[in-house]
């Protein structure tokens, strides 16, 4: 290219609108680009016209407290999107490119590149408007996951006398998938049922199992005396679901004893020991039993264990001792540690305690879902500890 | 995390100096003083900071109730000079910190000396019989540009501008940083501060004020300027040659001349 006296042209007829302004905006030149792109006339502008005046009103407002004070900071600016008002009206999307020339003899200069970006503009609307949906989406994915969830659970569990009972829930990560945990206790005609359960996997599929294993341990007492023959009944009704999904139960069959202090009939299926937490220390209480719903043969079994006054028996699914730092494990050491350190405490003090402190474990974000619940019968003789609630 | 950490609070000039504490408006950060400030330091315990949600401030920090008003910012000012015991304090805020320093004056007005006010606007949207400059339209076409202009942002970048103040070798990358925050507290910080209505909070203010209001400014133009110099008992009003929004950007010798001979 012949430079001889081209620069001028190579300003005026660049693959890009120039423009040439005062520190504060107001337009010293503009190139014929600028002025093909935009329709303006170099007279109307120049002397005239402040970069600013160009803008639509909400793209002003971010000149000024954006643009302006870049230029200022750090002498330039780059890939402003802004759209600039075309004298025959309406818009044209520009990205605009500056930078602030201190002039050694005079005042100084903001030099503007200008490209128009129509194409490139409603494509980034399009990207803009695609993430707006799909935040939209997950949120609503979350918000249905956390009631449905709130369904596996009881808004709050019955008040028995003779009886301080808790129970907490928190779901995995930010809790937009819905977990498999879930907890009820409810009354039977031998007295009442508590149950803790884990179905294995997220998301719709298993919250049918979920379900379905909510309804079947409920309805089962009816036909079934036995801790073991109710687990036995829900093994089967998952068996017959054709679902991939199994499911673990800890289900405790509750009689308050006469002298204060309960009796629980405790089947396991598959599902971790709880606590029982006396003055002596922590013990784990059940027998071993097989998943329900996978195996074909199955193994379960009916402990009694007696639950004095001042002593506790705590439920918790697999997210409590899988709890995950790293690689390593919340587990059973640090689960009985804990739980003797809070064992003085109420039910809900227990449960809460155990919860913060799986979730401290894992900086506050939980690696899988956790369910406690906490049965204590407190100390003194019955009616003598009954507080007011 | 302490206000001092969670504000990015940073303190300089006369340890034994009357306070003068820096604010910042929508946009950018404290670095909006940086022409202004030092001229201070030699008469005052000066002290710059970012509000929660700006600048290097802890994005943790934000909560949408907290700062769903412009009584939330107020509270961070008020938690800085409760954390550096501050008393007889100046307070100098640009654009919307103006109200946000009028706010936390009539909240505590026994710890504040003096505000100055650059560029205040009580209320940006116009109303019957009141012009602010601006139509709710123009409010939303503020919003949209914000989005076409945080395309950059990302999560990846954030733990870039969040931490490595110090590191030049990132500025390629950190260009616009000084104006940049998350694209939704950006979006948010519009939305409190272009919807506000804090008119009534300047008849209840009793200290000592001076407002400062450019030639040209279109975010907060004259007639705003001497709204809130008639609203404000007992104010003062000076009319800068500076034009635009920014007079601390784009002319500090005249604002700093304005700040001291009210001081």
């Amino acid at each position: 290219m012949d430079l001889t006296g081209g620069f001028e042209e190579l300003f005026e007829d660049a693959p890009c609108g120039f423009l040439v302004t005062d520190a504060d905006g107001a337009i010293r030149r503009a190139n014929r680009t600028f002025l093909a792109m935009t329709g303006h006339r170099a007279e109307d502008l120049v002397g005239r016209a402040r970069v600013q005046d160009l803008l639509a009103v909400g793209d002003r407002i971010f000149y000024e407290t954006h643009f302006a004070p870049l230029l200022a900071l750090q002498s330039s600016a780059r890939e402003i999107a802004v759209d600039l008002r075309r004298a025959a009206g309406g818009r044209l999307p520009v990205l605009l490119n500056a930078v602030m020339k201190d002039e050694p003899t005079g005042p100084r200069e903001i030099w503007i590149c200008v490209f128009a970006a129509t194409d490139r503009r409603s494509y980034e609307r399009e990207l803009l408007l695609a993430r707006q949906r799909a935040e939209q989406s997950e949120k609503e994915a979350r918000d249905l996951a956390g009631i449905l969830q709130a369904s596996f659970i009881p808004p709050s569990l019955p008040r028995i006398d003779g009886l301080d009972l808790a129970g907490v829930y928190r779901p995995a990560g930010l809790g937009d998938e819905v977990g498999g945990d879930f907890y009820d206790m409810y009354e039977t005609r031998d007295g009442w049922a508590l149950v803790i359960g884990d179905v294995s996997g997220k998301g719709a599929e298993a919250a049918v199992v979920t379900s379905l294993a909510r309804y079947t341990l409920r309805a089962a007492p009816a036909r079934e005396p036995a801790p073991s023959g109710i687990l036995a009944s829900l093994h089967h009704a998952v068996v017959r679901e054709r679902t991939d999904r199994f499911v673990t139960v800890a289900y405790a069959q509750v009689a308050l004893a006469p002298g204060g202090g309960c009796l629980l009939t405790l089947s396991l299926g598959g599902h971790p020991q709880p606590v029982h937490l006396t003055g002596a220390g922590a013990s784990r209480v059940g027998l071993h039993g097989t998943l329900l719903g996978m195996l074909r043969r199955l193994k379960l079994s009916d402990v009694t264990v007696e639950v004095r006054p001042g002593e506790s028996v705590v439920f918790f699914t697999d997210g409590v001792i899988e709890g995950r730092r790293d690689s390593e494990l919340f587990g059973e050491d640090r689960l009985e540690r804990v739980l003797l350190e809070a064992r003085d405490e109420s039910a809900s003090g227990i449960a809460d305690r155990l919860l913060q402190e799986v979730s401290a474990f894992q900086s506050g974000v939980l690696s899988d879902d956790v369910a406690i619940v906490v049965l204590k019968v407190p100390a003194g003789p019955p009616g003598s500890d009954q507080r007011d609630r | 995390m302490s206000v001092l950490e969670r504000n990015h609070v940073k303190v300089s000039g006369r340890p034994d100096g009357k306070p003068l504490v820096f604010a910042h408006g929508f946009g950018c950060d404290q670095n909006m003083w940086r022409l202004v400030a030092p001229a201070f330091e030699e008469a005052y315990k000066v002290v710059l900071f970012d509000y929660v949600g700006a600048g290097r401030s802890h994005l943790s920090a934000y909560t949408p109730e907290r700062y769903s008003s412009l009584h939330g910012y107020a509270q961070d000012v008020l938690d800085i000079c409760h954390e550096l015991d501050l008393s007889e304090v100046s307070f100098v805020g640009h654009s919307v910190s103006s109200l946000v320093g009028v706010l936390a004056a009539n909240a505590e007005p026994d710890r504040f000396a003096n505000l100055v006010l650059v560029g205040p606007s009580p209320r940006y949207i116009d109303d019957d019989g009141y012009t602010g400059g601006f139509s709710a339209q123009d409010i939303e076409e503020l919003l949209e540009s914000l989005d076409s202009n945080y395309l950059g942002w990302s999560s990846q970048m954030a733990p870039v501008i969040m931490g490595n103040p110090d590191r030049p070798e990132l500025g390629e990358e950190l260009t616009n940083s000084f104006c940049r925050t998350d694209p939704d507290i950006a979006k948010r910080f519009a939305q409190v501060t272009f919807m506000s209505d804090n008119r009534a909070d300047l008849e209840k203010c009793r200290t000592r004020a001076l407002v400062l209001q450019c030639a040209n400014d279109v975010i907060a133009p004259e007639v705003v300027g001497r709204y809130v110099h008639a609203a404000l008992p007992g104010s003062e009003l000076v009319l800068m040659r500076a034009t635009g929004h920014c007079p601390n950007l784009s002319a500090p010798e005249e604002t700093i001349a304005a700040i001291k001979a009210f001081l």
